[in-house]
């Protein structure tokens, strides 16, 4: 049995050094899929930009600055060497005689973003997570039924009519939060949350129910367990028992949810932005795609992808940290 | 009826009267029925007591065990009697008085510690929880209670052992543990739910011992719970037999074992009536292994080590080991699922290849395998009639009237008739599931039928059933078995020959008269002595003579 622990106990250490490299690995093969995908979209972005004025001799010159003129392997290299290193190169886009940097359109849009998906982290997760306790405890009950219709309702519907019928209660009748979230960079921090709060409730009610869902479903199905009847043989009051017993057994499917969920208020949040006019990552990755502003779409796609792999490893970390089994080998 | 004057006298801890249990079952495709699961049983304990409750799966016996702590399982009911723990009815008491009972006066044993303990606690706080959750002690106090308790009970290192997780501990200490946490609240009355019947039995006399220890030592009632009459008889001051819910019998534990009225209770305490008639090997092996080494992980977890034997036709070969022992994995070299890393196997004087898909499909037919667990060798989405018919047309290539024909065959060889053709597995017991899986691999007229544990998890009536059935089968067909068990009991009812393993190796091999007869060498005889014996004060003659052994070794 000795032989086997000792495998065991190596892999703790083992595994997470794995995770990080499949991370990686994923990272890389994302971004190959990322540039071949963009490479074969139809359109030439320097055929768009010089519009009737486009010419072969001209069309080809302005490739050549652009380098579009390579092959295709060797601009791949330069890209993903360059952006391992931070630099996303600059966009295609003039604006004016000098050329912006990607990075210098994408960062206060991520910061944006990162801000509306970390408040409404902080308020969704917490709350879903009691709720989902909460429906656990009463399942099946007036309560359980209440709340599971009510989040189940919120996410039927589209986003951007959640929005409008949150900015119609919350802006319009009774004027609280302010309807445009638009916002400067120089705003003071307060200032900011109250402009955002109708996007990030919005947000809420959108990614509530999946949390709240899994947490309920991953603790009803070890009720049935052992442990849990042992546990109600102590003579231990229910919530003591799924509190207790129940959930330190349960953070791996219900951190797995969660991350997908945040992921998504980085990379799927698009609609929601536009009917707030909040200036986030979504916009400007539609801008791009609609300019063909190849640079700025493959470092926005580039940065979606590590938000899902940071957060599934994330997860993962969480799962493994929660096992007993990893944590505390023979 | 006993006298009200008497039940309510102060040596009265627990008395049940005429209880009754009902659950609500669905049948797929009918409508919901009310079956019953204990009908009118009453019981009485007095303090310091133990009664033992005795009967095969579906008695009722855990069921009426926990009522005692005023709990039933999910689907159950309790429609009828009462239940007084120290005078109250504890059944009309409200969540708060059951809460305030659990853990504190009655608390629980369960079945398998493994699953009972949280994997995600530590043991000294899963030890100490009721304790502290009902106010008995605090943490420091009841947390030295729990390791004083440890070392009663024999546990090795018990303050590291407190420290630890279930995972790192092993079943039997696991399973000590448990007792030692229904004993840190001090309660009054114990629920013993077949504490014992997931170990080995090496391991298992050393937990009954430490349990018998306790109990004597602190004076606490106890309700032991189980299905091995042997074991009960160690334990038990009185015996209760209880059988479809229903009281058969109830006695004092001398009486049970020494005199049992009822017919039922009568074939609890002979056992299995099966008589095998060894034969002596003859001719050539149809099963020959040599030199087999085999592991898991590239070899890095080796578990069998050079393990040799030979099988010849129309005998049996009984495998025993405890768990852990190689037999399980044995198992899956001969039938391909693991090929080995070292030495051969001969099959009907030809050698087989190691990996299942290497092997003839001729190969695959004639060596079938029986499964443990009936219920999930089966998909129980199939009718018997597919389950049984499809090794007929996968092997022979065989369809529609042959098929139904030589199924409603194989249903007469296995005693169930054709009216079970349409059944699903859902809708058969436990021993006819079994009966459908002896179906399928007959089948395939196989040469070598390799059983895995196949009565194990079965009542000890309906396992005789089985193992009869086997043996008449053998007599009429001819195949060689395998037998893996862990029962030696079932050893020496059917096999031939016999081969005892332990850590990967065959430590004992031959004919069964003389694996079975002494000398022995050091292993087998611990193993042979731990079964337990229906015989009152079996388990203090095994413990005394063991610590006489280990004073004389010292010397």
């Amino acid at each position: 049995m000795s032989k086997f622990s000792d495998i065991i106990g190596g892999t703790l250490g083992a595994t997470i050094a794995n995770r990080f490299l499949l991370g990686i690995y994923t990272l890389f093969i994302v971004s190959i899929l990322i540039f071949s995908a963009i490479a074969f979209l139809p359109g030439d972005y320097a055929k768009a930009a010089l519009g009737h004025s486009a010419t072969p001799e001209t069309v080809a010159a302005l490739q050549k600055e652009l380098g579009l003129d390579r092959p295709a392997p060797e601009r791949y290299l330069r890209w993903i060497g360059h952006a391992a290193q931070g630099d996303f190169g600059s966009s295609f886009s003039a604006g004016g005689t000098q050329r912006r940097l990607v990075i210098d359109i994408i960062l206060p849009r991520l910061k944006n973003t990162l801000l509306l998906a970390g408040v409404t982290a902080l308020l969704a997760v917490p709350l879903a997570l009691v709720l989902g306790v909460l429906t656990a405890l009463a399942r099946n009950s007036f309560l359980d039924r209440l709340l599971n219709a009510a989040t189940l309702t919120a996410i039927s519907f589209p986003e951007f009519f959640v929005a409008y019928v949150l900015m119609l209660l919350l802006a319009v009748k009774f004027p609280l939060f302010s309807s445009m979230a638009s916002m400067s960079a120089d705003m003071p921090i307060v200032e900011k949350l109250a402009r955002i709060a109708l996007p990030v409730l919005t947000l809420t009610l959108v990614i509530l129910a999946h949390m709240m869902r899994m947490t309920r479903a991953a603790i009803i199905s070890l009720l049935n367990s052992s442990y849990v009847e042992c546990a109600r043989l102590k003579g231990l009051p229910e919530w003591r028992i799924v509190v207790g017993h129940v959930l330190p057994n349960a953070w791996a499917p219900i951190a797995n949810v969660v991350a997908f969920n945040l992921a998504y208020l980085v990379v799927g949040v698009v609609v929601v932005e536009v009917v707030f006019v909040y200036p986030g990552i979504g916009q400007t990755m539609v801008d791009a795609i609609r300019l063909r502003d190849v640079p700025v779409i493959q470092a926005c796609t580039l940065i979606f992808a590590v938000t899902f792999v940071v957060l599934n490893l994330l997860a993962d970390l969480i799962a493994i940290a929660t096992n007993p089994r990893l944590v505390h080998p023979k | 009826m006993t006298d009200a004057a008497e039940t309510m006298s102060g040596e009265q801890l627990l008395d049940i009267r005429d209880l009754r249990i009902e659950a609500n079952i669905y049948p797929p495709g009918e409508s919901s029925q009310t079956i019953t699961v204990v009908d009118g049983v009453s019981l009485q304990l007095r303090k310091g007591k133990v009664l033992g409750l005795i009967g095969e799966s579906g008695a009722g016996k855990s069921t009426i065990g926990l009522t005692s702590m005023a709990y039933v399982r999910g689907g159950l009911k309790i429609t009828g009697g009462q239940v007084c723990f120290k005078g109250r009815d504890i059944l009309k008491g409200g969540p708060h008085a059951v809460r305030a009972l659990r853990g504190k006066e009655v608390c629980y044993v369960a079945q398998s510690a493994a699953a009972a303990f949280n994997p995600a606690h530590k043991l000294i706080n899963q030890v100490v929880e009721s304790s502290l959750m009902h106010g008995v002690t605090h943490r420091a106090d009841a947390e030295r209670r729990a390791v004083a308790l440890f070392r009663k009970l024999g546990l090795p290192n018990p303050e590291t052992i407190a420290q630890q997780y279930p995972h790192q501990v092993s079943g039997g200490q696991l399973q000590r543990i448990m007792t030692a946490m229904a004993l840190c609240s001090e309660p009054d009355l114990i629920v013993f739910d077949e504490p014992t019947t997931a170990l080995d039995v090496t391991t298992q006399i050393e937990v009954l011992a430490a349990i018998k220890e306790a109990i004597r030592g602190t004076g606490v009632a106890a309700l032991y719970i189980s299905h091995d009459l042997a074991v009960v008889a160690q334990m038990a001051d009185d015996i209760m037999v209880l059988r479809h819910g229903r009281l058969v019998e109830f006695g004092a534990t001398r009486e049970i074992i020494n005199e049992p009225r009822q017919n039922y209770t009568k074939a609890l305490v002979l056992g299995g009536e099966i008589h095998h008639d060894e034969q002596a090997p003859d001719g050539v092996p149809i099963l020959s292994l040599k030199g087999i080494d085999a592991g898991y992980g590239d070899g890095r977890t080796k578990v069998l080590k050079n393990v040799s034997m030979d099988l010849y036709a129309g005998q049996t070969l009984a495998v025993a080991g405890e768990s852990g022992s190689g037999k399980s994995t044995l198992g899956r070299v001969i039938t391909g699922l693991l090929p080995p890393a070292r030495g051969a196997i001969t099959f009907d004087g030809r050698m087989l290849a190691g990996r299942l898909a290497n092997r003839s499909k001729d190969d695959l037919r004639q060596l079938q395998m029986i499964h443990q667990i009936a219920d999930v060798a089966m998909n129980p989405r199939q009718t018997v009639g597919d389950i049984i018919g499809r090794p007929l047309s996968f092997y022979f290539g065989t369809g529609g009237t042959e098929n139904q024909r030589r199924v409603a065959e194989l249903l007469d060889q296995i005693e169930m008739g054709k009216g079970f053709v349409d059944r699903y597995p859902s809708e058969l017991s436990g021993g006819q599931r079994q009966r459908v899986c002896i179906a399928r691999a007959l089948a395939a007229k196989p040469k070598l039928i390799i059983c895995d544990e196949v009565t194990s998890a079965l009542d000890p009536l309906v396992a005789n059933g089985i193992l009869k059935l086997l043996l008449d089968l053998q007599q009429q067909q001819q195949m060689a078995y395998l037998f893996i068990t862990h029962d030696i009991a079932t050893v020496r009812s059917i096999a031939d020959s016999v081969a005892i393993m332990y850590r990967g190796e065959v430590v004992r091999y031959g004919p069964k008269s003389k694996v079975l007869t002494p000398p022995f060498d050091d292993y087998t005889e611990r193993l042979l002595d731990s079964v337990p014996k229906k015989e009152i004060g079996w388990l203090e003659r095994v413990i005394e003579g063991r610590a006489m052994q280990s004073t004389r070794d010292q010397h």
